[in-house]
C-alpha cells in the first residue's frame, strides 16, 4: 500500500514569490523572516521525501465559472499548466508547468465517487496559485508529479465545512489503501481570515486576529470538534468575506486525523492576512 | 437584478489585457458594447448557441460605466472579481504601494458585517 509521507496545511499568499525575491528599496522589511520560515517549512517536506503529492486548492474564478461549478473537482490530466495572465499581473507569478499523476487520479476519482462524494472531473486544467504559492514555497523545482483537487470556498452556495472534513477523511483512507509502493505527500492551502474586495482589506493585520489565534490553535492540534462547533458558512462571513478558505483547512485537518496534533507548527503575522503553516508525520506514528 | 451578470462582466474584462484597458479609458463604451456584444454568449458553446434573456438594470448599467466599485459592491457583484479588475486598472495611478487598496477599503468603510449578498 501507498505511505502517506506528509500532510501539510498551509494559507498560500501570492505575493510570496515577489517579497522573496525582491531586493534593495523593493525588499519589504519582513521578507528575511517570511523566507527563514519558508525555508524551514520546506525542509518537513523534503525530508519526507516523497513520490507525488495530492494538492488540495481552488480556482479563483479562472477556469471555472459560475455557468458551471463544481464543488468538488479531481483534475486528470498528464500534465497541468498553470499560473494565469491575471496572476501574473497582480502578483508576478511566472507561467509554469506541472505533470500529473493519472493513476492517483483515477484512483481517487473511482474510489471518492463509491464513497459518496459525486466528484467532478478535468481532463484539461489549467491549475492557479492555489497550487503553485504550495509548490514555490515547498517544492520550488515542481518536479513531483501532482493529483489536484479543487474545492469551491469561492463561490455560494459551498458545500458544508463538514463536507471538507469528510472529504479529507476518504482522501486520507483512499491513499493509505492505493495499491502503490509510492510515498504520497497530500498538500492543502486555504486562508486564515481573510477580506478582499471590502471594508477591512489589506490592514496591518488581518481582518480578525482572534479568529486567526483559534484557527491555528484548532488546525495544530487537529480540533474538529471545536472548529466544527465554532464555524459554519454563516459564520465564516465574519472574520472577513474571503475567510471560506479557511474550509481548505478543515479538510485537511481531516486528512491530518481528529485530535492529532501537527509535529509542525508556524505562522507568522503579515499586513493583510496571517501566515499559517502545518506538518503531520502520519508514518512517524505508525 | 442580475449580480451574475455584473459578475460576467468583471470576469471577461479582467481576464483579456486589451478589454482591461479598454474598460479603463472608456468605461460606458465598453459597458455598452459588451451588453450588446458579449453579455449573453455562454463562454463555453459556440457563438451561434447564445443565451436571449441577459441584459443589466439601469442601476447596473450605471455602476459599471462609472467605474463605481462602491455601488458594485452594494449591488452583491463578487468581491474577488471586482477587486481583482479595480487593481489592475487603477493601482497604476497611485504612487504609494497598496494606496489603490487601501483607498478601496476605506470608499467602504461605512460597511460592517453583513455585507451585501453576494449569491448568484
Amino acid at each position: 500500500m501507498a505511505t502517506i509521507a506528509a500532510v501539510i496545511a498551509s494559507t498560500h499568499h501570492p505575493f510570496y514569490l515577489r517579497a522573496s525575491t525582491a531586493t534593495g528599496d523593493d525588499r519589504p522589511p519582513f521578507a528575511d523572516e517570511w523566507v527563514a520560515k519558508i525555508e524551514a517549512f520546506r525542509e518537513t517536506l523534503t525530508r519526507a521525501r516523497p513520490d507525488v503529492l495530492v494538492m488540495v486548492g481552488s480556482d479563483h474564478f479562472h477556469q471555472l465559472w459560475l455557468d458551471n461549478m463544481p464543488q468538488f473537482l479531481i483534475g486528470k490530466a498528464p500534465f497541468y499548466d498553470a499560473n494565469y495572465y491575471n496572476e501574473e499581473r497582480e502578483f508576478g507569478l511566472p507561467r509554469m508547468g506541472l505533470r500529473g499523476d493519472e493513476e492517483l487520479s483515477a484512483y481517487l476519482l473511482r474510489g471518492g465517487i463509491d464513497a459518496g462524494f459525486d466528484l467532478a472531473f478535468s481532463n484539461e486544467l489549467r491549475v492557479d496559485h492555489s497550487i503553485t504559492c504550495p509548490i514555490i514555497t515547498l517544492r520550488p523545482q515542481a518536479d513531483l508529479p501532482i493529483v489536484p483537487v479543487y474545492t469551491n470556498i469561492f463561490a455560494p452556495p459551498m458545500p458544508q465545512p463538514k463536507r471538507f472534513v469528510e472529504l479529507g477523511q476518504a482522501i486520507r483512507a483512499l491513499v493509505e489503501a492505493w495499491p502503490s509502493d509510492k510515498r504520497v505527500a497530500i498538500i492543502g492551502t486555504g486562508h486564515l481570515s481573510l477580506e478582499l474586495g471590502g471594508p477591512r482589506q489589506f490592514g496591518p493585520h488581518g481582518p480578525d486576529p482572534e479568529f486567526d489565534r483559534k484557527a491555528v490553535e484548532w488546525i495544530a492540534s487537529a480540533d474538529l470538534k471545536s472548529a466544527l462547533a465554532e464555524v459554519s458558512l454563516d459564520s465564516l462571513w465574519l472574520p472577513g468575506n474571503a475567510t471560506h478558505g479557511f474550509m481548505d483547512f478543515m479538510l485537511m485537518m481531516g486528512v491530518a486525523g481528529e485530535n492529532v496534533r501537527a509535529d509542525y507548527a508556524d505562522s507568522l503575522d503579515l499586513f493583510h492576512t496571517m501566515e499559517a503553516y502545518f506538518t503531520w508525520y502520519p508514518e512517524a506514528s505508525r | 437584478m442580475s449580480k451574475y451578470l455584473i459578475d460576467k462582466f468583471l470576469y471577461t474584462i479582467d481576464r483579456d489585457p486589451e478589454l482591461v484597458e479598454r474598460y479603463r479609458e472608456d468605461p460606458r463604451g465598453t459597458v455598452d458594447w459588451w451588453e450588446s456584444e458579449r453579455a449573453n454568449v455562454i463562454l463555453n458553446c459556440p457563438a451561434a448557441e447564445r443565451s436571449t434573456w441577459l441584459e443589466f438594470t439601469d442601476a447596473e448599467r450605471d455602476a459599471l460605466g462609472g467605474h463605481d466599485y462602491v455601488a458594485l459592491f452594494e449591488l452583491g457583484a463578487h468581491t474577488f472579481l471586482l477587486l481583482t479588475l479595480f487593481i489592475a486598472m487603477f493601482e497604476r495611478d497611485y504612487a504609494e504601494p497598496l494606496a489603490f487598496q487601501r483607498e478601496f477599503a476605506a470608499r467602504l468603510g461605512h460597511w460592517k458585517v453583513p455585507y451585501p449578498d453576494i449569491s448568484t
